[in-house]
């Protein structure tokens, strides 16, 4: 029989004693009158709807637009946790950028028998257009956000390494705005590290990608968003405002000259590199899906001629693969020549006829995962499902084997949330955002602690109904 | 053998351009027994924006159609010196692995009749003699698909050519790449130019297929002439299939229609 691995909570020892990152936090919290912090959860939430930081839930009513419900209780990191998160991190992300380069090019790690090619030929994330393109910097993944978990005092995993278009960035910086605004005095008593220079990080590190050659004093950055009816639309609205940068849309570009232009109200004007928060497959229709009008016509030539700047690179989804993800141990050892500093969840790749025999055998226990599924959609957590959910999984894992991974179940580390009663411990993992450029890596001291609210609910996704929590990390 | 090509490429439009891309894959390249002495591509009602080489080493030009015009033509014309190779094509260049030239591309996806086909082949053929079997599988194809112009589309995929029974040289190379790919053997898509013995005007550009050996490298067939391509063929473009290797890939916003018209000179 299997024993329930016990749960780590992040702010108690015992129900008396917060653990050192807490301490300060707890005592405030005790002085503290419930109902008036009940108050001021309802004072956040109206603040997040003024703003309209809003929400579009996939697969419910189109229109439905609803709020991540905000937690007032703060995740807190210490210095020394982060410093070493941040060194995980950053050795990660610089592998991703290597293996990015080697893939694209000559494969090595194919060639050196590290990865089975198998895993990259037929992988739809994998974009033969790439072959041969050395973006300006030599950057990537311009922005990253790695999903961490935790299930111990010194124990953080990877869940998944976010390498396309990773989004969430926004209820950071709000998530600590409202925080400011809704109890200064805690941010006297405590040393928080601040997270709002991340727009500026965000244009500086962008513009450091630029391709040389641009013209006036400095490169001219854009954010491209599907549009309005997009999720996470108010996001990039957002992060143009604060980065100053124009925000467009497919209508508002053109070719002209070589280059990528946007429409102004002084004509057309050339962008030097477009965060662009539209998908690979919609990117350029003369390249890829001719299909869609999200995207701008030639923008592939455009670059793969030096002449634009694509954050992050196309095709850098193959990296973060969920089929390639039980490999990334293997890749921070090929390119860093040193071994991972953070763990990977073991997993098991159903596609291995021993794995899939060992997945169906133990399906209840397991969390099983689409290869490339995101959000939380298509995926059995084990031991919440009932009978027929998991004969129903097991046909499908059956018919695709290749479709799926397996991984066990962790045993999050909770947080406490403030419900009715006080403080109520609840699963979180973590989504710090990192910048990469030419010459260095940025990891924002913060990032986007999901909470699944439903009590003893593994799954943090704002999609299968999680909440945010505001991430401190302590001045050292 | 030297090679005077002149290819005229002209597309009309029913109404005056509002906004149109050309992306040109029409530059031959030195190298695997031709070398281009020399070569120029000139545009009116369009102007060429930028240049770069793909993913298969294609050199390709990118050209914005003028606005307001109902004409552009592309002239792409020069003279190439070709080596009789015997259909060895040779080594591989650049980045993209041999193994991207194995898998089907949407255009050149098996049905049941591509199976049938690669079966029969499979097993009337000697496995041994790689050759003779990549031989026959080109004959049964120029067999059962009669050439003939106009019945099927640039966009026709080699399962429906197959099905249909006639083609022209594209669905003749994408049906052989289909099945070469089924019998295990990486296959790409050649666009390029032919010089047919008795004539100057050509019909249309032409296209063939490479077949990947480990010992000799790639290996041309011409299916539709029952050849390997000899001192009279001009390579211009590969790819996975006759998408990646279009000589010209064109969109175009606005209403009204295109026409296409090609002329193309090839003569020593």
């Amino acid at each position: 029989m299997i024993r329930k691995p016990e749960t780590f909570d992040e702010m108690l020892a015992d129900p008396h004693t917060a653990r050192s990152p807490y301490s300060a936090y707890f005592n405030w919290f005790g002085s503290e009158n419930l109902k008036h912090l009940r108050r001021k959860s309802a004072d956040a939430e109206a603040f997040f709807r003024r703003i309209g930081i809003t929400f579009n839930v996939y697969g419910q009513d189109e229109a439905d637009e609803r709020l991540i419900p905000f937690d007032i209780v703060p995740r807190i990191i210490a210095a020394d946790e982060w410093t070493r998160l941040e060194r995980g991190t950053e050795q990660r992300v610089r592998a991703i950028n290597a293996f990015l380069h080697d893939i694209y090019h000559r494969q090595e790690i194919i060639r050196a028998g590290r990865i089975p090619r198998e895993i990259i030929a037929g992988n739809a994330a994998y974009l033969p257009e790439m072959i041969g393109v050395d973006p300006p910097g030599g950057v990537y993944t311009h922005v990253v956000g790695v999903d961490l978990v935790r299930t111990g005092e010194n124990d953080f995993f990877v869940l998944e390494d976010n390498a396309r278009t990773p989004s969430g960035v926004s209820y950071m910086l709000e998530n600590r705005e409202t925080m400011l605004q809704m109890f200064p005095e805690l941010f006297t008593q405590l040393r928080v590290r601040p997270v709002s220079r991340y727009p500026q990080l965000l244009r500086r590190s962008l513009a450091d990608c630029a391709p040389p050659g641009f013209s006036g004093g400095k490169p001219t950055v854009a954010v491209l968003t599907p549009g309005i009816h997009n999720s996470a639309y108010f996001e990039h609205s957002f992060l143009a405002d604060q980065m100053g940068a124009e925000l467009v849309e497919s209508q508002d570009l053109r070719i002209e000259n070589g280059r990528v232009v946007m429409r102004t109200t002084e004509g057309y004007h050339p962008i030097d590199v477009l965060y662009r928060r539209v998908d690979d497959e919609y990117l350029d229709p003369l390249t890829f899906n001719p299909e869609s009008l999200l995207g701008v016509p030639g923008i592939m030539d455009v670059y793969r001629a030096g002449n634009i700047t694509i954050a992050n690179a196309p095709g850098t989804g193959i990296a973060d693969d969920k089929a390639l993800y039980s490999y990334m141990p293997e890749i921070v050892e090929f390119y860093t020549g040193e071994s991972a500093i953070l763990k990977n969840v073991p997993t098991w790749r159903c596609s291995e006829a021993d794995s899939l025999a060992y997945v169906l055998e133990n399906l209840k226990d397991l969390v099983v995962k689409e290869v490339h599924g995101s959000g939380g959609y298509g995926m059995l957590v084990g031991p919440a499902a009932s009978k027929k959910e998991l004969a129903a999984f097991e046909a499908k894992l059956r018919a695709r084997p290749g479709n799926y991974i397996a991984q066990p179940t962790l045993a999050l580390s909770t947080v406490p949330i403030l419900t009715k009663s006080g403080l109520a411990p609840r699963h979180v993992d973590l989504r710090p955002f990192v910048l990469v450029s030419p010459d260095r890596i940025d990891m924002t001291p913060g990032g986007l602690t999901r909470v699944a609210l439903k009590k003893g609910s593994l799954v943090v996704n704002s999609s299968q109904g999680g909440g945010t929590k505001d991430t401190w990390v302590l001045e050292g | 053998m030297q090679l005077r090509i002149n290819h005229v490429t002209t597309y009309t439009y029913s109404e005056p351009v509002f906004y149109a891309l050309q992306q040109l894959r029409l530059t031959p390249r030195s190298g695997h027994g031709q070398t281009v002495l020399e070569w120029s591509s000139v545009i009116s009602g369009g102007t060429k924006q930028l240049s770069f080489d793909d993913q298969f080493v294609n050199h390709t030009e990118l050209v914005l159609v003028d606005e307001g015009v109902q004409t552009i033509e592309i002239v792409s014309s020069g003279v190439v010196d070709v080596v009789d190779r015997h259909g060895i094509t040779g080594r591989h260049r650049g980045f993209a692995p041999v193994w991207l030239f194995e898998s089907a591309t949407p255009m050149t996806e098996a049905g049941p009749n591509l199976r049938q086909l690669a079966r029969e082949v499979k097993s009337e053929t000697d496995s041994g003699d790689v050759l003779g079997r990549l031989h026959a599988l080109s004959a049964r194809i120029a067999q059962s698909v009669r050439y003939e112009t106009g019945r099927t589309e640039v966009t026709t995929k080699a399962e429906s050519a197959l099905a249909a029974g006639h083609g022209v040289c594209q669905d003749h190379a994408q049906i052989m790449i289909s099945v070469a790919r089924l019998l295990g053997h990486p296959a790409r898509y050649v666009s390029g130019y032919l010089m047919m013995n008795d004539r100057v005007e050509q019909d249309a550009t032409h296209a063939w297929c490479e077949v990947w050996d480990e010992t000799l490298g790639w290996i041309g067939f011409d299916v539709s002439n029952g050849i390997a391509p000899d001192d009279r063929y001009v390579r211009v473009a590969v790819g996975r299939d006759s998408r990646d290797a279009a000589p010209i890939m064109g969109l175009r916003q606005g209403a009204g229609t295109e026409d296409l018209h090609v002329s193309l000179q090839v003569q020593q």
